[in-house]
């Protein structure tokens, strides 16, 4: 840090309350002077996530450079009972990364080495603050990626997708993130270090890794983590269906994979997202489709001959009014240059967003999506629908303008109708985002009471005094979900 | 069900029968096919012995999912996803599916078939207090809460008693071919592949699984012709009784002086031997996990008294 930098650090920490003053202390012995800080501009930068949530109040922030740093800074806030939120690029959408009640925030964002890339067993080890593109880039040139490609890949983290279990279009074939970790090295709430998992056969004693994996940063902070690498396919074949209706379009991909197939992937956009997205990378996207679907299979060139064709037969018996194919590399990366961005692409319409995250059974999609569009009508909402068809993962995305008073209110509402409708039609609260802060008030109406209780003994195992992101993903009630109760904890309970 | 039941509530009586028979003190477990029975030590003598209930309750091929009870017969789920040109990733060995699910083995097809764990969405178990519990959910896809169905595959029933699960289907595969060769590197063998469903080794013989579009294995055939000498087989060889853990390198280059008579699962870590793998000490973080996890799941120690994962 700069001379002139700390000063400004200085003078921005003068008003600190004298115990957050022995912390800093305390956790600047255990890193490093500017490797925690706690001026008011970076508190407030890390006191939100990429979700909708208001935010909450950041204390220290850390940006350990290691697992023994990791661990330190955990003693630390054991001594001072403090809370720790692990925290990677904070594009979670569920308000996972969102401190509550001014604990410490962990950053993992310096922890951003590959360690070890093992061809031999189809493994490597990387930190947790790896962007999740940046690995793959690696990976490409020695034959291999790492399946797992969120929208989010050119900055969020291998450790958030941990924590998530995140998904990317390409997860229809290969299977989320979950699929892909083959073990975690973890700084558990006690501040002892633990791994999780094998390189071996993913079949060995208690499956403690499965149990992380998803756990939204409640179950300890993974420092470490071996990924499986997925072989790049010799060939790849992308499709692009055009249909009148979104009912054509969802039959299709139900009807693909009732035929046994499943693509890489298979994607769905509706007409407002198409266009947007259109108006932004210019993929050559039909403006006036009800509903384009994306979809790609990949393998072996004789089979995904056949395959593409099938969808292709599938996709017309449907009344595709189009289907396209990418001749070129250039053309395949445009067309998904468009998917991959569309989120990006809504400002232009209206300035906010509220992206959902709901899964419903494939066979449904039709009819929950035209239940969408009337909910969103009902409360005088412009909705968007961009979707992750193969997996029946709706990405619903409601945009608006927040200085328009009331709008946020009836954007709620609407949000809450459209989960609601996916629960009755047999889904569940969240495909890859979570549940985080956005979706507790939910989770009554998934799951009964002994259900969650039993969620909250896996919590209580790792972290029985709510040290590690307190206030996430259990409903208000359960233990670890009111962020006062761990304050009251005397210090030294772990001995 | 009322309308304002959680939605992964049952009203299934046949699984409330189960709850009750199970009960709430005790010590008991469930049998399957026995086919694995003292996998993770001897059951405490005196224990209760129940069965879990039996069926197929719903098969959604278009879904790619199916809610099976727990005591059904793996046989009888696949011969039910078999109509419909599917099947699961469960290893059949004459045993049950809560049994296989509770034992967490993948298939010897692990390469093709995927992990067990991996295809298990949602279950239902009776707790060590006589309740049934649900995690997870019926879709294919989910991050709804904390992720008990994972804790509970190969958890050999010490936290829970399996009464119902819902599980990922996959298409079978339009060709299935079984390939040997003598005297072939079986790990350059399966890097020369772009996905075999299992590639396997005792030594001497490797043997190839092929699967998927006819035009797709030929081609892989005319890969391995380019390896080595490999003729078609009818099935792969039998399977020594002791399993051992390694990473896929290692399993590649397995001692025999060690192992005795073995098979290795190349690409997976798995290798099946004559002798039993002497056990590493655990780590003792992970250990003390483990440790209060079945303290706060089954304070008693009733499930399956004698087991450890
Ligand atoms: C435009 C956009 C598109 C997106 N598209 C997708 C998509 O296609 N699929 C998808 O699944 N998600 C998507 N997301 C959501 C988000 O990007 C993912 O959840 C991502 O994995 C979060 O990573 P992150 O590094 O930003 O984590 P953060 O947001 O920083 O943190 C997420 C959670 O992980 C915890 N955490 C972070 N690091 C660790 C660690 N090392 N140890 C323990 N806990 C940790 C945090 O406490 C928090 O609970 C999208 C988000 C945006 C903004």
């Amino acid at each position: 840090m700069g001379f002139v930098e700390s000063v400004r650090v200085r003078i921005a920490e003068r008003k600190v309350p004298p115990a957050d003053r022995a912390l800093l202390r305390d956790l600047r012995r255990a890193l490093a002077h500017d490797r925690v800080r706690f001026d008011a501009a970076e508190r407030a930068l890390f006191a939100h996530d990429a979700s909708f949530d208001e935010g909450g109040v950041s204390g220290p922030i850390c940006f350990p450079v290691s697992t023994a740093e990791v661990q330190a800074l955990t003693r630390v806030a054991i001594d001072h009972g403090r809370a720790i939120v692990p925290r990677g690029a904070g594009t979670g959408l569920a308000g996972g990364a969102i401190p509550l009640g001014a604990p410490i925030v962990v950053s993992l964002m310096k922890m951003n080495r590959i360690l070890e890339i093992d061809g031999d067993n189809r493994v490597a080890w990387v930190e947790p603050g790896v962007v999740n593109l940046d690995l793959s880039n690696q990976l490409r040139p020695l034959g291999y990626h790492f399946a797992p490609d969120p929208s989010s890949q050119q900055v969020c983290t291998i450790g958030g997708n941990v924590a998530n279990n995140s998904g990317g279009p390409h997860c229809l074939a290969y299977g989320v993130t979950d699929a892909h970790i083959a073990a975690l090295e973890v700084v558990l709430p006690s501040g002892e270090v633990a791994v999780f998992g094998e390189i071996g056969p993913d079949e060995t004693g208690l499956d403690l890794r499965g149990a992380f994996v998803g756990s939204e940063g409640t179950l300890g902070i993974a420092t470490k983590v071996a990924v499986r690498l997925t072989k790049n396919p010799p060939a790849v074949r992308t499709l692009l269906l055009a249909f009148s209706a979104m009912r054509d379009a969802a039959q299709t991909v139900s009807d693909i994979v009732a035929a046994g197939m499943v693509p890489a992937a298979m994607e769905v956009m509706d007409q407002k997202i198409t266009n947007a997205a259109e108006n932004f990378v210019g993929a050559g996207y039909p403006r006036d489709a009800a509903a384009i679907l994306l979809a790609e299979v990949e393998g072996l060139e004789g089979g995904i001959a056949i395959d593409a064709r099938r969808i292709e037969e599938i996709g017309q018996r449907n009344h595709a009014t189009s289907v396209r194919r990418a001749e070129t590399e250039e053309e395949r990366a445009l067309l998904w240059k468009g998917r991959k961005t569309a989120f990006g692409a809504v400002a232009q319409i209206k300035p906010d967003y509220y992206l959902h995250d709901t899964v419903v059974p494939r066979s449904s999609l039709a009819a929950v999506l035209e239940e969408i569009y009337a909910i969103a009508e009902r409360h005088d909402l412009v909705v968007m629908n961009v979707f992750h068809a193969g997996d029946g993962n709706l990405h619903p995305l409601l945009i608006f303008d927040a200085r328009v008073p009331g709008e946020i209110d009836r954007v709620h509402r609407a949000g809450d109708e459209i989960v609601r409708a996916s629960l009755a039609a047999g889904g569940v609260l969240s495909g890859e985002h979570g549940i985080g802060v956005e979706k507790q008030g939910f989770m009554e109406e998934l799951f009964s009471a002994d259900d969650l209780e039993h969620q909250n003994r896996l919590r209580e195992t790792f972290d029985p005094i709510c040290r590690a992101n307190p206030g996430k993903v259990m409903p208000i009630g359960h233990s670890c979900a009111d962020i006062q109760a761990l304050r009251s904890v005397p210090t030294g309970v772990w001995g | 069900m009322s309308t304002n039941a959680p939605r992964l509530a049952t009203d299934d009586p046949v699984l409330f029968a189960f709850a009750e028979e199970v009960g709430s003190d005790g010590a008991i477990a469930v049998a399957g096919g026995r086919t694995r029975w003292s996998q993770g030590g001897a059951l405490a003598e005196g224990t209760r012995v129940v069965e879990a209930p039996r069926g197929v309750v719903e098969y959604k091929p278009a879904e790619m999912t199916v809610c099976v009870r727990a005591g059904t017969p793996v046989a009888e789920l696949e011969a039910a996803l078999g109509e419909a040109g599917q099947r699961s990733a469960l290893p059949n060995r004459g045993g049950t599916v809560g049994g296989a699910i509770a034992v967490g083995e993948n298939h010897v097809d692990r390469l093709g078939r995927g992990a067990i764990r991996d295809s298990v969405l949602q279950v239902r178990y009776v707790s060590a207090e006589g309740r049934l519990v649900a995690s997870g959910g019926p879709v294919v896809k989910n991050v709804s809460g904390f992720n008990l169905p994972r804790l509970l595959t190969g958890s050999l029933g010490t936290f829970g008693l399996f009464a119902e699960l819902i599980l990922r289907t996959n298409p079978r595969p339009e060709v299935s071919r079984w390939l040997r060769g003598q005297g072939v590197d079986p790990a350059a063998t399966f890097d020369g592949l772009l996905r075999a469903a299992a590639v396997l080794w005792d030594g001497e013989s490797t043997w190839v699984h092929l699967e998927g579009h006819g035009v797709d294995v030929d081609e892989q055939s005319r890969a391995l012709d380019r390896i080595g000498q490999f003729e078609p087989v009818e099935e792969p060889p039998p399977l020594p009784p002791e399993s051992w853990s390694m990473s896929p390198a290692q399993a590649a280059r397995v001692d025999r002086e060690k192992t005795g008579d073995f098979v290795a699962s190349i690409g997976v870590g798995r290798v099946w031997a004559q002798k039993p793998q002497p056990l590493a000490a655990p780590d003792p973080v992970v250990r003390g996990l483990c440790e209060r996890a079945k303290a706060i799941f089954d304070p008693t120690g009733r499930l399956n008294p004698g087991r450890q994962p």
